[in-house]
């Protein structure tokens, strides 16, 4: 069970009250409940395979055929610049994170609603929902890192000590989807029009990410307006750490880490205020 | 530490019922209304905002450790919405309350069960859900699975079990909770009965372990059973808080007040949306005369009166009947074809289901009715136990229990069967005479 404790025998365990103002974020309580977050994810990871022919195999297929498809289209028909690394390789290392923030993104957008079963029956920190739908997506980006290890050995590309700091940017991509997750699932609960308009979102946010192409592409301007999306740091940040392109730009970069920052905070804070009303409306 | 397990201070619970009863919002509906009310701003009334509805209203009590304590109350009485509050999956809209004790909350068996996982890979994830630890639940995993009875099954998964080992396995794992205080919902309603008399016992033996209990149950028989104490809830408030006996024949008194017919007058206070509002309900017999009891093998009558207030609709009017245990015995549909399918003009209508004599147990019925536009699906009103009836047992030797007049097994329905019985063997050994015929 899961102990409460308290420090004064007089106090109750768990006080019950009108939703209020700020109630903080929870985070003991996210920690009581840790073990709940293991089981969900594994929850999640392990229903995504049930009864498909290929299974986890689907990690790679999906971001290796968008990779075929960017080759194909951006790099030969185009001739877009890859910064001097072979175009696969270029756009694989950007698609991993990419594919690991949009799946995990129209995953967790309806992780609440989706699970409005357990919300109506069973108290736990509302959190976990979002938290364990972008959590079991680190499955398939392992695997997928995987593939493009195998992938820089086809190429003859040498890793090197920067791959020791792709967990950097792997925690900013994870901080990202987090931050956009606990937005975008709390809103859904009221209006599920953000359930509709997510495969779009996700669609636009995708160009407006340099995943096709190099942010260097582009005019200087664009470059500091693009640094907005978190995205653009992340990617920029795996192709730096694993293909040793041109280092990130310390000032685009810390504007993506102040944006993620920024949204991860204010998404609690959202969050929270309004999971009380979540078990009512949903 | 005090001798205190749960304390309700002046708990209230508001619910928002839109006019039109809408699952969820949509930004567009928003926007539609602000555009509305921005535009109707000069002179005409904006469209109706939602109505509120007190689910509970100023709910104190204490329940002391070790006590165990029942909750009984008609639908729609507040008893969920406590349960609720108190097991923090909804707040209060007023008071507070305290929990002196690890708690553990069960308002549905099998709560988070996924299909496609197999027995045991569910008795980690629903043990993780109702708030156990891993090493308690590897600890405890061969005694749920023994309790279960689903031993052979384990390894496969529960989309492939029959609904009777899936509540097996869901209880069994319930059963297993070791909170100081345990807020149980009607979750004895399931299984067949050798296993629900086995968790039964599980229950007191709970309770003989010093555990807080509160139970929130329709059946009567175990609650008296198990609760010493009993809290009665109407309409969001506590009538009655006491000794078992009492409350429980409280409640069953209570439905007298309700009454085979309701009326509404004042349009103000009626229940309804823009489409239509309800005017009456009303229970009779085939001789018309209003009653509030009825004879077991003789027809009744339900009528709802209502006022369509704009035309254009097609409209659903149902009913649904709970008896005195608040089993859910039947619910219908409007289905004469005279208005089926076909909008309606505004006026004055009245819808009569009749339920054939010899269909329904004896004891209380409480109507609920309402009444729902077609598309968009729009509820127009929906009113718990708007009226009640007492079907009484003539035991006059036509009805379904022939000759027998002891205690029956308590059916939610008593249909007069078509029974047919032949001799097939007499006892010299020749066959009877319908097998030699053929």
């Amino acid at each position: 069970m899961i102990v409460h404790d308290v420090s004064s025998t007089d106090a109750p365990h768990i006080r019950i009250k009108p939703v209020e103002g700020w109630s903080g974020f929870g985070l003991k309580d996210l920690w009581d409940y840790r073990e709940l977050l293991y089981f969900l994810t594994w929850r999640d990871v392990k229903v995504r395979y049930k009864q498909t022919a290929i299974g986890a195999a689907w990690a790679v297929v999906q971001p290796f055929m968008t990779m075929v498809v960017f080759t194909m289209i951006f790099g030969y028909l185009a001739g877009m610049s890859s910064e001097g690394q072979p175009y696969p390789l270029f756009s694989f290392a950007a698609l991993m994170p990419w594919t690991y923030f949009s799946k995990s993104l129209s995953q967790s957008v309806t992780s609440v609603v989706g699970n409005a079963h357990l919300i109506t029956k069973v108290y736990f920190p509302r959190l976990l929902l979002p938290i364990s739908a972008v959590a079991s997506g680190l499955i398939d980006f392992a695997i997928s890192f995987v593939f493009f290890l195998g992938m820089m050995a086809w190429y003859g590309t040498m890793p090197t000590w920067r791959m020791l700091l792709a967990p950097v940017f792997l925690l900013l991509t994870i901080l990202t989807a987090l931050a956009v997750s606990f937005w975008l699932s709390a809103i859904n609960v009221r209006y599920r029009d953000v359930g509709q308009a997510i495969p779009f979102l996700i669609h636009l946010w995708l160009y407006a990410s340099p995943v096709a192409y190099s942010l260097r592409e582009l005019p200087e301007k664009w470059q500091l307006l693009l640094a907005f999306n978190p995205m653009t740091g992340v990617i920029e940040g795996f192709r730096w750490a694993l293909l040793g392109n041109t280092a990130p730009d310390v000032r685009s970069m810390s504007v993506s880490a102040a944006v993620v920052l920024a949204l991860l905070f204010s998404g609690v804070v959202f969050f929270r205020r309004i999971e009380a009303t979540f078990a009512d409306v949903v | 530490m005090s001798g205190i397990a749960i304390r309700v201070k002046n708990i209230s619970k508001k619910y928002e019922i839109a006019a039109g009863k809408r699952r969820h919002d949509t930004l567009r509906d928003h926007v539609s209304d602000a555009i509305r009310s921005f535009v109707r701003s000069n002179g005409r009334s904006p469209r109706p905002r939602a109505n509120e509805f007190w689910s509970l209203k100023d709910v104190s009590f204490e329940v002391k450790r070790g006590e165990i304590v029942g909750v009984i109350g008609r639908n729609g009485a507040g008893k969920s919405t406590l349960l609720k509050i108190l097991s923090r999956i909804t707040a209060p809209t007023m008071g507070e309350a305290g929990i002196y004790g690890r708690v553990a909350s069960l308002l549905e068996v099998g709560t988070g069960f996924h299909g496609e996982l197999t027995g045991r890979e569910n008795i980690y994830l629903n043990g993780a859900i109702l708030g156990m630890r891993k090493a308690e639940i590897d600890r405890k995993f061969d005694e749920i699975v023994a309790f279960s009875e689903v031993e052979k099954f384990i390894d496969t998964p529960v989309k492939r079990y029959s609904t009777g080992m899936h509540v097996r396995l869901a209880f069994a794992v319930a059963a297993h909770l070791e909170p100081e205080i345990l807020l149980v919902d009607e979750v004895l309603a399931v299984g067949d009965a050798a296993f629900q008399k086995k968790c039964l016992n599980k229950m007191e033996e709970v309770g003989h372990e010093g555990r807080t209990v509160l139970f929130v149950s329709h059946n009567m028989a175990s609650i008296t059973r198990l609760c010493p104490r009993v809290i009665l809830l109407d309409g969001g408030r506590i009538l009655k808080d006491g000794p078992a006996h009492d409350a429980v024949a409280a409640y069953s008194e209570h439905w007298l007040d309700i009454g085979a017919v309701h009326e509404w007058n004042d349009p103000a206070t009626a229940p309804g949306g823009a489409v239509a509002r309800l005017r009456a309900v009303r229970v009779r017999t085939e001789n018309s005369l209003m009653s509030d009891g009825v004879d077991i093998r003789q027809p009744v009558a339900i009528e709802l009166e209502y006022e369509v207030l704009q035309s254009g609709y097609v409209l659903l009017p149902y009913l649904n009947l709970h008896n005195q245990e608040g089993a859910f015995v039947l619910e219908a549909l409007d289905v004469d074809s005279e208005w089926r399918g076909r909008s309606r003009p505004q006026g004055v209508y009245a819808s009569t289901a009749w339920i054939p004599g010899n269909l329904l147990a004896d004891g209380v019925h409480f109507v609920s009715v309402g009444l729902s536009t077609m598309s968009p699906d729009i509820m127009q009103f929906h009113v718990y136990d708007a009226a009640a009836f007492h079907v009484i047992d003539s035991m006059d030797g036509d009805s379904a229990r022939g000759d027998w007049t002891g205690a029956l097994g308590g059916a939610v329905v008593r249909p007069l069967l078509k029974w047919t019985t032949v001799q097939r063997e007499a006892p010299d050994g020749r066959s009877g005479r319908s097998l030699t015929r053929a």
